[in-house]
């Protein structure tokens, strides 16, 4: 367990959590890091800390380069229990001299842990602290994904520890964007924006917009989850900034569930239609997929077709599942259409539907609802609903 | 005067009580809050409210 340098004097200190799996309600299939950064200066400072259970681990690091006693100031960039878990360890390990949050992360951190004692300092946006040879200035970057969300900025270093921003869930033994394949990189990027930060794109227009002003110069990006970007931090910025913008792909994704194969039959018909119009299209099945790769999917696709058949009056609970988790998520600007069979109520595309406009999807159709098993004409209207959406993503391009 | 609600985080804004942090008193129509004011929860632009139902 041996800290990893990564600028002179700066040192990934986390730790590596290779078996969590479901990270509430997100599947980690591959696990995950909490990155904690120590930097030793006059003022020997450590951003961040780790899960609760991780606390030795990131300690044996420090101790890998420093006495932890000796760390003189904490830097807690967000409050949420993945970085904050071991904090009464560490904090009582540490007994750092300044405790740094932003106004929201005190109201977070006394709401987490009982804090009368601690010697907080709160910092807002443009507050600088000296650390000796270097300094660190404060961005809040409020609702990304917390109220509490602040990065920090070490200009002499060129380095941005960015909180959860531009983060992933990965865990590895390397600690480099360089040392690790980049397009499974980008995948797992791909997939914790979606999850964690979809909603907040008009915010990160914002920071973008706001970070352009302050001209930072940036030539390291550490994020607190999985590896830091050094070579390549314009990478990770052009597709956020790609994402938040929502420039969609020509693609479209056919989401659902089937009791006995007819909403499948019918879900394969309106795939075929869409590919029909050389438009690419992604077929989930929500019983072999997770919601969470499921809304990595939707992230860059451009339409959205549900289909499910009518249970009780109602939707399929997987399909439940999915709306939930992807209403919370604001998908913004797609179009889309629903789909389904039913035996005799057949209430389910009516809620699909509903669901989307709910989404503030733009509905191309009114929707197929077949009685029982969709038999030829029935898969040929579900061909044509594939094209008419198939259509309509080329029309919008 | 009508409460409104930020359409990220889902504070209301309630103008019986105002907002202690950027010194609106209360009584303060949001109508009447500074343009440059922002969601004292997550940093929500004005623009983000919309009237409670």
């Amino acid at each position: 367990m041996k800290p990893v340098e990564v600028k002179q004097d700066i040192y990934w200190v986390g730790a590596i959590d290779w078996d969590i799996r479901d990270f509430h309600g997100y599947s980690t299939k591959k696990g995950t890091t909490y990155n904690s950064y120590l930097v030793v200066d006059d003022k020997v400072t450590l951003f961040d800390t780790v899960k609760h259970g991780f606390a030795g681990e990131l300690l044996h690091r420090v101790h890998g380069v420093i006495d932890p006693a000796k760390i003189d100031y904490l830097v807690l960039n967000h409050m949420e229990m993945d970085h904050t878990g071991s904090i009464l360890e560490v904090v009582e390990a540490i007994k750092p001299e300044k405790i740094f949050v932003s106004t929201m992360g005190f109201k977070s951190l006394q709401a987490h842990f009982p804090t009368d004692d601690w010697p907080i300092q709160k910092v807002k946006s443009g507050d600088q602290v000296s650390l000796g040879s270097r300094s660190v200035s404060f961005v809040e970057t409020r609702m990304l994904h917390w109220p509490d969300n602040m990065f920090s900025y070490i200009p002499e270093d060129k380095l941005l520890i960015s909180s959860d921003a531009f983060g992933h869930h990965w865990a590895t033994s390397e600690r480099f964007d360089d040392e690790v394949d980049a397009s499974e990189l980008m995948s797992h990027c791909a997939k914790y924006y979606a999850n964690i930060l979809m909603l907040y794109a008009p915010h990160l227009r914002k920071l973008f917009a706001a970070l352009g002003e302050m001209n930072l110069d940036i030539d390291t990006i550490a994020p607190d989850h999985g590896v830091i970007w050094r070579s390549d931090p314009g990478k990770i910025l052009a597709a956020y900034e790609r994402w938040c913008n929502q420039h969609f792909s020509q693609k479209a994704l056919v989401v659902y569930d089937t009791m006995w194969h007819s909403t499948e039959m019918m879900a394969k018909a309106v795939a075929n239609g869409i590919m029909e119009q050389g438009v690419s299209v992604k077929l989930m099945n929500l019983a072999v997929n997770h919601r969470s790769d499921v809304v990595q999917e939707l992230l860059e696709a451009r339409a959205l077709v549900l289909g499910s058949p009518t249970l009780n009056n109602g939707i399929l609970p997987r399909m439940g599942d999915f709306l939930t988790y992807a209403k919370g998520l604001k998908p913004s600007n797609k179009i889309g259409a629903a789909f389904g069979s039913y035996g005799w109520s057949g209430e389910a595309v009516k809620i699909l539907t509903g669901a989307l406009q709910e989404m503030k999807v733009e509905i191309v159709d009114d929707g197929i609802r077949h009685q029982f098993v969709p038999d030829h004409d029935a898969l040929r209207a579900c061909r044509e609903l594939g094209v008419k959406v198939g259509q309509a993503v080329k029309a919008s391009a | 005067m009508k409460k409104y609600v930020c359409g990220v985080c889902g504070y209301t804004y309630d103008p019986a009580k105002g907002d202690s942090e950027s010194d609106a008193p209360a009584g303060t129509a949001f109508e009447d809050l500074p343009d440059d004011w922002v969601c004292p929860v997550c940093g929500a632009s004005k623009d983000e409210f919309e009237p409670e139902d």
